[in-house]
């Protein structure tokens, strides 16, 4: 084995070995042939990897130690919020009258979570300013795309053709993808030199064909719309509606309502800004809120309140239908619910007032050292970019390598993409002055190497298990599957 | 940074070659340098028709997924598919092995509105 690659399960595989052995079956074997239709018997599975129970922990505690999270060090990854989470709402979520609780559960045994469920959708719609909350969407795309079949759903109600949606050019990748899903043409929106929205590019494309602006606050520069009660009064007078994407929500909680901005639908990120792990790939949580002309096409099924007495409601004739099994992903709302309540108002306040606060500070003492292309009072994320760096040849890539170095996960890197050779920076409100002081001097430091040494940055980093990947050569040659022999050239990933 | 002066270029980043009655488009050498490696290159089907300022294909790279836009309008008569199993091609030969498409232009006055190397030149200086 060389040295620093940890084995694929598969290489470690001995035949015959194995971690659990069943005892002799007591009943009858049955032929399996026999009794299922042809199709449904799955066959030997080639290299299926045979290893004892100590193998395979090892092999799995071995690659988590490779691993980095909140729990391991500052993640400053622009637009994501990788805070930390309370593990008081872990806590909740895992006990048991919540973790255990059936989806077939008849309506009478699980009062407490449609409880919980209702009190949740009343919060969520409290803080953003909406009359109505779905829980169902299982992540902030989904809510997206739940939120854009119902505007489609509205206007073919009204009988009225609006094909198009206007995005503005520093959204995230998904608002266009939604928009499409739900079968509107996007129409990109430039943002002016400032970094946000201007109403004149708004008047110059909201028409009778526009459905609605899809727009984030704050952007993704980090910048909040400053122009969003006439852009969305200009959007309004012309029949459309606005969504705002809350992907970035963590910057406004308690302090300002997107409702009252003149935002008719918002999803939240339960699992960016309400307590629940993220980047290892879910779940997600992505609760959708709307104003009252499009509460009617929120799916079902709907939580009822009828007394003391909680129900689900199903039989909606506008709505939308059901936009994913069950109820959407409980126990990420109960981490949310938790949170909120731990929280409180003011303490949600406070959330969006530090997570600014830090993030004006990294700007501030980091200006000078790196470019800001926009010198301006930021909001929970600041966007630097590599030009003071590229002279000496070195990029934003080896910079956010280099980071990995001094013990910090990468900040966001090339996105937005208005923004040549970006580094987004969004410290959130859980670090302290300490850390992002670490944080600061090992930029300047970084500054410094480039320009004394950029060989030591370009082929940073230098400490962790695996050097640079060959994403390239990954994108173009993908092996996803196990082919029955080890790579034949392992050295592109040293 | 190379930007040949027998070609015409736009704002978005394409050449266009005129070869008698018809064009051949690819992506410009600032083009490829800003996208980093590319990795997927999607184009339309031979015998299609493609429109002035609208997508016309997709281009992948590690960094970013970028629309293409068509200089031009008109059919497509001849597509590239070599750079579809190879879109290393495009960062390596932007103007000769990573050509596009080529296409039978539906109005040859279009191509007034296209920039000239210097135009284009200049004006990729000020975007920085």
């Amino acid at each position: 084995m060389e040295k620093g690659r940890e084995l694929l399960i598969f290489e470690r595989s001995s035949p015959g070995r194995t971690g659990v052995r069943p005892p002799t079956a007591d009943v009858p074997e049955v032929d399996l042939d026999k009794v299922l239709p042809k199709g449904a018997v799955r066959g030997d599975i080639e290299g299926f990897p045979e290893v004892s129970e100590l193998d395979c922990v090892r092999h799995f505690t071995r690659l988590s130690n490779e691993n980095f999270g909140v729990d391991t060090g500052f993640y400053p990854l622009g637009s994501c919020t990788m805070k930390y989470n309370p593990k008081v709402c872990e806590d909740a979520s895992r006990l048991s009258g919540f973790s255990r609780l059936h989806p077939y559960e008849p309506e009478g045994l699980c009062q407490g979570a449609l409880e919980l469920m209702h009190e949740l959708e009343g919060y969520l719609a409290e803080i953003s300013g909406m009359d109505a909350v779905t829980l169902q969407p299982a992540a902030g795309a989904q809510g997206e795309l739940g939120g854009m079949l119902m505007i489609a759903a509205y206007f073919r109600d009204k009988g009225e053709a609006r094909r198009k949606v206007l995005i503005p050019d520093t959204a995230h990748g998904t608002n266009p993808a939604s928009c499409r899903l739900a079968g509107f043409d996007v129409v990109e929106v430039r943002s002016s030199r400032d970094g946000i929205l201007t109403p004149e590019a708004i008047e110059r494309l909201m028409d009778d064909g526009c459905a609605a602006l899809m727009l984030t606050n704050p952007n993704t520069l980090g910048l909040f719309e400053d122009n969003i009660e006439k852009i969305a009064s200009i959007v309004h007078s012309k029949g459309g509606f606005v969504y705002c994407d809350g992907a970035n929500l963590n910057a406004l909680m308690g302090v300002a309502r997107l409702g009252d901005m003149g935002v008719d639908l918002v999803q939240f990120n339960l699992h960016k800004t309400f307590s629940t792990p993220h980047g290892g790939g879910g779940p997600g949580s992505g609760p959708l809120g709307v104003k009252k002309a499009l509460e009617p096409y929120l799916p079902v099924p709907r939580i009822r309140k009828n007394g003391d007495e909680y129900s689900l409601e199903f039989d909606r004739e506008r709505s939308i239908g059901r936009l994913k099994a069950f109820y959407g992903n409980f126990s990420v709302m109960v981490r949310a619910y938790a949170y909120i309540r731990l929280m409180g108002a003011e303490g949600l306040k406070r959330v969006g007032e530090m997570a600014v606060l830090n993030a004006n500070y990294l700007k501030e003492r980091l200006k000078g050292h790196f470019h800001l292309p926009h010198d301006r009072t930021c909001m929970h994320e600041c966007v630097f970019t590599d030009r003071l760096q590229r002279r000496y040849g070195v990029t934003t890539l080896d910079i956010a390598k280099r980071l990995m170095d001094y013990g910090f996960h990468p900040p966001t890197i090339y996105f937005p993409l208005v923004v040549d050779g970006a580094l987004m920076i969004e410290p959130t409100e859980t670090e302290s002055l300490q850390t992002l002081d670490e944080f600061i001097e090992a930029m300047k430091r970084i500054a410094k190497e480039a320009e004394e040494d950029p060989h030591l940055l370009k082929n940073a980093p230098h400490t962790t298990g695996t050097a640079r990947v060959d994403e390239t050569r990954a994108a173009r040659e993908p092996v996803l599957r196990w082919t029955g022999s080890p790579p034949t050239n392992p050295d592109h990933c040293t | 940074m190379e930007f040949p002066k027998d070609l015409k270029y736009t704002k978005e980043h394409e050449w266009v070659r005129e070869e008698g009655s018809v064009v051949v488009v690819g992506i410009t050498d600032y083009a490829q340098d800003s996208l980093g490696d590319v990795v997927y290159v999607e184009l339309p089907q031979e015998g299609g028709s493609v429109t002035k300022d609208e997508p016309f294909g997709v281009v992948e790279s590690v960094k970013a997924v970028s629309d293409l836009y068509s200089p031009v309008t008109g059919n497509v008569v001849e597509v590239n598919d070599a750079i579809i199993d190879s879109p290393e091609v495009i960062n390596d030969d932007p103007y000769g092995d990573a050509w596009m498409i080529k296409v039978e232009l539906s109005n040859a006055e279009e191509l007034n509105d296209l920039l000239s190397a210097e135009e284009y030149q200049k004006y990729i200086e000020e975007e920085k």
